[in-house]
Order: C-alpha cells, then structure tokens, then sequence
C-alpha cells in the first residue's frame, strides 16, 4: 500500500512519477489513485515519452477532478430541459445543510415486532460519512420508527417463486401516500432526506423488487431523486417457526446501512469516477468517501451556488429597473453589496485554485441572495404602481 | 457477526424476551383507557386517555430556571378536525388499532363539549430522580347529547355515539381498558342495565367520593372472542330521577362591569361550599395590556370582610410587547363567596391593530384556579403505576385532599374603536366638493354664448298679435 506524505491542500492533486520497472505498482498497472488527493504514474523510457506520460497525467486529473459533466449536472436546473437526460439531475441541489431521517415502516404490528439499532448503526456507519462531508453543510440525523404505514400500492403474487413482487412501474407511486406520515418536511429549515427501511406484512411476504427484466434487485432498494430511499427488509421464513405471533425481528443494520450508504452517495451525486485504463483505484477509507471526491462536490457546488446567486440578482436588478418608486431600506441595499462581493471573491479564488474559501464565499452569495425578494417585498414597503401614480388621498 | 446472530437468537428464545437485559434499548410503553360515565341528564360523558412513555438518557440538570417558564393563552379558538388530525398523529396505532379506531371526527364534534389536551413531563424512575422518563398523556373528552346526538332515547351504545365498534387491542399497548361509571347505579340492576355484563369492577375514591366502575379489558382474549367486537351498551330502565348534580366544593365565575368605553371593573367570585373545611387557592391572572389595570383598587372581600391574601405576584403590562400577571393565594373560608375585584381602565388601540370586526369585542383569557380540595372520603395511598389513567393525571401523595385546576368562563370587552368609515366619507364629500366647485367653475370659464337671430313667428305668432292689440298689450 502506497502512504500519504502529507495532508494536501484543498482543491489540489499531487501526481508522483515512478521508474518504469518499479515494483510499487503491480507489474500491468500503469497509473494508481489513491484515497487521498494523490496519484502514481508510471514512468517510460521512449521517444515520445513526454507525450505519453503527458496523456497519461491528464486521464488520472480527469478522473479525480472536476469534468464537463459533473459541471453540467450542477448547472442542470438552469439549462433548459431538452439538453440533458434525466440522469443528470439526480443530486440534491446545494444547501446550508441537510437533514437526514431513518425511518422504520412496520405495516403489520400484531405479526412483527421488529428492533433496531439506529443509534449504535448511525454512530458507526453513518456518522464517519457525515463527518467527511461536513465541509459540504451542516449535517443532522434523526430516526423514527412508524406503525401501520402501508405502501399505496398492491403486491402481486408470482407463483413460480411464490412470493410477492412490486413492479418497476409501480415504484413512483408507493411515495405519496408514505410521505404524508413521514411528517418532517414541514418543520426543518433544510431540505430532508428519507431513508425507509420496510418490513412487509404476514400477508405479503417476502416481497422482492423487479426491475424492468422481471429479475429480483439484488439489494431490494429502490431510490428517488432529492427525496430518498427505500429498502424492503424480508423477514427470514424460518422465525416463524416458532408460532407464536408477533415474532421478534432483529434488523440486520450492517446490511442495511451498505444500501442506505450507497444511496446517499448516489443522492449527493458523487458517482463512480470514470476510471482511465489499466489503472489501479483505491478503494475509500473507512469513511466511505474519498477525499478527492469531496473536493469535486464542492467545486460543482460552488459553481451552482454562483449560478444561483447571479440569476438571482440578475432577475431582481432587472425588477428594480422596471418599478421606479421604490423605498429600500439601508441594511436592504448593504445586503445587495455584500451579495455581489460574494459573488465576485468567489469568482476569483475559483480561478485562482482556492477551493475551500471559494465555497465560502458562494455560500454566503447564496445566503444574501435569497433574503432579498423576501426582504424587498417586506409589509413596510411602500410603493407606488405606475398606473395609480396619482391615485393619493387629497386631504 | 453472522455467527453471533443464531446464538443471539438460541438464547433470546430459552431465556424469553425478559432474559434480555442490558443490551435491549428503552422501549415506549403505551397505555390506553376509556372512561364512559352517564350523567342523570340522560347525557354521556367519553374520556379517553393515551399515555406513552419512554426512558431517556437526559439527565435533569437542577431545578427549571423560572427565567425559561411561558404561561399562553388564546381565548376564543375553536377546535376542529385540524387540531384532531395531528393529535391522532401521536398515537403509534393511530385509528387503525385498540381505542384510537373510535376517534372519528364527524362524531366526535357533533358534541355538546369537547376538550383535547396533551400533557409532557418528566417521570422520576427512582426515589432520589437519578434518572427520568418522559411521559406524554394525551387526554380528549366529549359530552355527547341526549337530544340531538341520542336523538331523545336514552340508550347509549358505542355504536350510537362513536359509530365504531371495538375490535382489536393496539399490539403495542401494555393496557386497554374501557370504564364504565356504575357508582349510583350499582346497588339495583333497575335503573342502569349494562350490556354485555362486567366481570370485574373497580372501586376507588376518585375526586374525593367513592365510584365503582365496571371493566372491560380489550386485552383480555375472552372478551373479544365471543362476539369479535366488544359495543358497549347502557339501557336507562327507569328514566332517571332528575335531581341535581352534587355542588363541587371549589366553583368560580368572572364577570366585566361598568358601562361606558373609558372604565371597568373585572370581578371574580369563588365558591367555597364545603361546610366546615377552608382552604387555598392559587388563582392566576393574565389580562392583554388594553385594559390597563389599577393595582390600587385591587379589592378582595370574604363575608364582608377584607380577605389579604398570603402570597401576590404581580408583573405589570409593557405596552405591545407583555400582557399583566396577577398571581396571589386566597384562603377561602369555609361555605363562602370570595370576591376579587380590580378596575382597568380601557385603551385606544392604533387603527392598524384592531381586529376585522372591532365591535365584536376583545377576548380576554380565563383565569386559573388550582386548588388542593379536601375530600369527603380519605383515600388509601395507592401505587401510581397501578391506578387506572385517569385518577394520576394530577397525584397526590395525602389521600386527604385532590388536586383540582379550574378555568373560569373568557371574557369579552369592548374597546373604544375609531370610525373606520371616515376614509370613505371624507374620499367621497372631497370628491364632490372638488367635482362641484371645480366642475362649475370651469363651466364658467370656457362656456362660450352664440347669439341668436329671433324668428319670424308663423301663424300662431300673427293671431296672437291680433288678439294682444285688441286687448291693448303690447305684441310679441
């Protein structure tokens, strides 16, 4: 295993360049990377070496930094539709924070009581994971465990392996009628995200996904863009054994946290890099994130929140132009140059390299920037429409 | 971690689910109850009582910092189905298991009285309060009538107030029982039949007179079984003597007088009709800052005489920003009426502050009584945790006395309101005036006169000339 010298700067990569015979790469790999912003290319001794190493350095930077589409899914809600495919919009859009919700379905208390341990699981699995993303928000984690909540939709019955089966048609329409229950989105400051692990009733059990082949889904989850995911969680047959109902379940949380864990990367939009030829990639440390992979979340961020910031201020500038007698009030107007001070530094440590203070800076633009309609548009305000311009009262 | 999974397994199924100690995490516990008590009107009362509990780890750091205490009130706002809704929501087998299926909406607020509460507090797991659960009760009373809702008979049944049956218990409720208030009615079968017959009855000194109720266990497999729904019947035989309900010991009323716009006084009268025993009363009053009250003309007279109450707290109104508080302990003497009097005088609010309808009035906040109300039976000490729901809502641990909070009836004052038509009037008089004056003025500056040449009459001209020189007027 190849070791980390140093911790690098935020926004940065480090190539090494080794001998050509050197035994630090297995003998037909010719370039690593590595967890932590650093890579190995392997050197050559030929004529046109400087362009084939020069090609080589270029795959690896494309691999583990920022790329045109990972710029085009952060730029998708402001491009028009017809351009990009669905695929594209799959991460959630940037905010101050997120707040992520476990929640444990169990539609069949008489059958099941089911126990798990969210807290121990949260600590272990998912709490490293948020750490290494606390640069991205402000993170918080809550779980709860709900009865009686039933999917909207039937299950068939597939006779050949006598069990139960959802549709992939059907998966759109299971969320609505869950979702009112959830009830967390109408008190949190930041967008949710729902995890439901659901265990399926006496009736309908096991009860396993298809996909569009008519095939099981291996993890038998299914996620929903900016919203969340499921997993249905089957209760081995051999528990009923003992008969006497409810038996007790033991949620297996190792098993459920890898699904979760998997859909949370995929809901953030750190997707799987597009790995150069013959290269050798590291898995993630422990906390299941790269810190590469980080770094590209943030430059993609970074972009959409000055994309944001500048259309809004673009669309209000052009408002003001149109309404002419219009009050601002002083911390009104500073709000305003703050915002575009924001936006401007945020610009300049992009181009210079500074990844870290840039994200900074667009959040801030952010945050000025959507205070203002709300402040302009604020019940003190007075104003005149040009119609009625000379509609006062004449005391 | 595969492997410790059927050992984990083996031992949980010879051991049970008690043998599981240490590593199993705090679980809720719920318990449910129902108490149906007919009233010599012929009316019937529902209460239904849920409490979930569950430990935490959260320590409780010292004693509350009065500081971080809020005491809020909205006098007149009306309970409906959108406050039910998110009630239900609170219960884990929300209306689909145990009690909870009889809380429909169309019956529950097709009622005489209806109250719903929600009670959080910490529960002292041990002696010395080491540790503490949180408990949660939720509480919902209906009255239903006998003449609209019992449509004048005077059988009630489940069915007939809730338009449910019961069927199953909630799997995740530790209790489910549902009570039935036979204390006047135990001793003959004659004038109060209930159907189906109890097998057990519960005898206690609740609010301090002895009742028996009868008990039907939803958790009890019996029960159920025979009939796969459990409807609850109560059949008046003899209609039932129209006496007078019992005189509580504690009463209080709350009345404005005066007349005018500019003054006022606000009087309220507690009832002591316990014949020999007096006791305190912590009476708390909030009144909105536009009745600015004279603390000076607070006035307290028992019998006759001036009564100066052992305790006052009083934290005077700030103008748009903190209502007053008046907090004082009376000792009523025995079989007395208290009066509390104090005089406010009324403020004129700012146009934009009135309500829609101004001349509907300004709600002003009940007061609370609480009290410690000797009993006329002294009960046992009992184990709380035993009791049935409704008689721990509020223990105490003396079983000479109970605890009782009262509200008295809102007011509604009237304040000066401005005229809000003057907008309009003055809009409309200026308008005029200006479309008069300026209206005529301007006629007269651009009228412009043409002359015009007379006529030359026709005949009728020329023979009223005739007639004209033949009277010796002059011609046309």
């Amino acid at each position: 295993m190849l070791d980390e010298p140093q911790e690098q700067a935020e926004g940065s990569l480090t190539v090494y360049m080794i001998s050509e015979h050197s035994s630090l790469l297995p003998q037909d790999m010719m370039s690593y990377i590595g967890p932590k912003r650093t890579a190995v290319v392997r050197g050559i001794m030929h004529r046109e070496a400087f362009n084939i190493i020069g090609r080589r350095i270029v795959q690896v930077a494309q691999a583990m930094s920022l790329t045109e589409d990972v710029l085009a899914a952060a730029l998708a809600d402001h491009l028009p539709e017809d351009k990009w495919s669905a695929e594209k919009r799959r991460p959630l859009k940037s905010s101050l924070g997120y707040e992520i919700t476990f929640s444990l379905l169990n539609p069949d208390p008489k059958s099941h009581d089911v126990h798990w341990d969210i807290e121990g699981a949260v600590r272990r699995y998912v709490q490293p994971f948020l750490n290494a993303l606390s640069a991205a928000g402000n993170f918080s984690v809550d779980s709860q465990i709900l009865y009686y909540a039933m999917l909207g939709v039937n299950p068939r019955f597939d006779s050949a392996s006598s069990s139960y089966y959802l549709d992939m048609h059907n998966l759109p329409h299971v969320i609505n009628p869950v979702e009112s229950r959830l009830g967390s989105s109408a008190a949190s400051l930041y967008p949710v995200l729902n995890f439901l692990l659901y265990v399926p009733e006496l009736a309908h059990s096991p009860l396993y996904i298809q996909d569009k082949d008519g095939a099981p889904v291996a993890t038998n989850a299914f996620h929903s863009p900016r919203w969340g995911g499921i997993m249905v969680y089957n209760v081995d047959s051999k528990t009923y054994n003992a008969s006497v109902l409810p038996v007790r379940v033991e949620v297996d949380m190792v098993r459920v946290m890898e699904v979760f864990l998997a859909q949370l990367r995929l809901l953030f939009g750190i997707a799987q890099p597009q790995v150069p030829p013959k290269c050798l990639l590291s898995g993630p440390k422990s906390e299941g994130l790269m810190t590469w992979e980080l770094d590209r979340l943030l430059w993609a961020r970074s972009v959409e929140n000055l994309a944001t910031a500048t259309t809004t201020l673009t669309s209000l500038a052009q408002l003001l132009g149109k309404i002419s007698n219009i009050v601002i009030k002083d911390d009104v107007a500073s709000e305003v140059y703050r915002a575009v001070a924001a936006v401007q530094k945020s610009a300049e440590e992009l181009a210079s390299g500074h990844l870290a203070s840039a994200f900074v800076a667009s959040q801030e633009a952010v945050t000025s920037s959507e205070l203002l309609p709300v402040s302009l548009c604020g019940m003190d305000c007075l104003f005149f429409c040009p119609i009625s311009q000379h509609s006062t009262l004449m005391h | 971690m595969a492997a410790a999974m059927p050992l984990a397994l083996l031992v949980l199924l010879l051991l049970g689910p008690r043998g599981w100690c240490l590593a199993e995490p705090p679980r809720d516990s719920l318990r449910e109850e129902l108490v149906i008590t007919p009233l010599p009107s012929g009316d019937v009362a529902a209460t239904f009582q849920f409490r979930t509990r569950w430990d935490s780890e959260l320590q409780r750091e010292g004693d509350t910092d009065h500081y971080f205490l809020r005491y809020a009130v909205l006098p007149r706002e009306v309970v409906c189905t959108e406050n039910l809704t998110p009630w239900k929501k609170l219960l884990p087998c929300s209306s689909k298991a145990g009690l909870s299926v009889l809380l429909k909406a169309d019956r529950l607020f097709h009622t005489s009285y209806h109250s719903q509460a929600v009670h959080i507090r910490p529960v002292c797991r041990n002696a010395r309060c080491t540790s503490i659960s949180w408990e949660l009760r939720q509480t919902l009373s209906v009255v239903f009538d006998a003449f609209i809702t019992g449509q004048g008979k005077k059988d009630w049944s489940l069915f007939r107030m809730f338009s449910r049956t019961l069927t199953e218990p909630c799997p995740l409720a530790s209790e489910s029982r549902v009570y039935v208030d036979i204390t006047t009615y135990n001793q003959d079968n004659e004038t109060l039949e209930v159907n189906p017959p109890p097998t057990t009855t519960y005898q206690d000194i609740i609010l301090g007179t002895r009742k028996t109720y009868a008990i039907y266990d939803l958790l009890d497999t019996a029960m159920i079984n025979k009939s796969r729904n459990l409807n609850i019947q109560l059949k008046w035989k003899r209609p039932p003597e129209n006496e007078a309900p019992p005189v509580p010991f504690l009463h209080a009323q709350r009345y404005v007088s005066g007349y005018g716009l500019q003054k006022g006084e606000l009087s309220t009268l507690l009832y002591n009709t316990h014949p020999y025993r007096a006791f305190p009363v912590l009476l708390l009053d909030t009144v909105p800052w536009y009745l600015r009250l004279y603390v000076h003309t607070l006035t307290i007279t028992s019998k006759g005489k001036e009564n100066k109450p052992s305790y006052i707290h009083y934290q005077p109104a700030q103008d748009r920003l903190q209502p007053h508080l008046l907090e004082m302990l009376i000792q009523l003497p025995a079989n007395s009426v208290t009066k509390v009097s104090i005089q406010f005088e009324r403020a004129l609010l700012k146009w934009t502050e009135y309500t829609p309808d101004p001349n509907h009035g300004f709600y002003v906040s009940p007061s609370v009584l609480s009290a410690l109300v000797p009993s006329v039976v002294a009960a046992k000490p009992v184990d709380w945790e035993e009791s049935p729901l409704f008689n721990s809502l509020f223990p105490v641990s003396d079983g000479s006395n109970y605890f009782v909070r009262l509200y008295t009836e809102p007011l509604l004052v009237n304040l000066p309101t401005p005229d809000f038509s003057m907008p309009y009037n003055v809009i409309c008089l200026t308008c005029t005036v200006v479309a008069v004056c300026y209206g005529s003025f301007y006629n007269l500056l651009t009228r412009t006169f043409h002359i015009e040449e007379p006529r030359t009459g026709g005949l009728a001209k020329r023979l009223a000339n005739l007639i004209r020189r033949a009277r010796g007027v002059p011609p046309l």
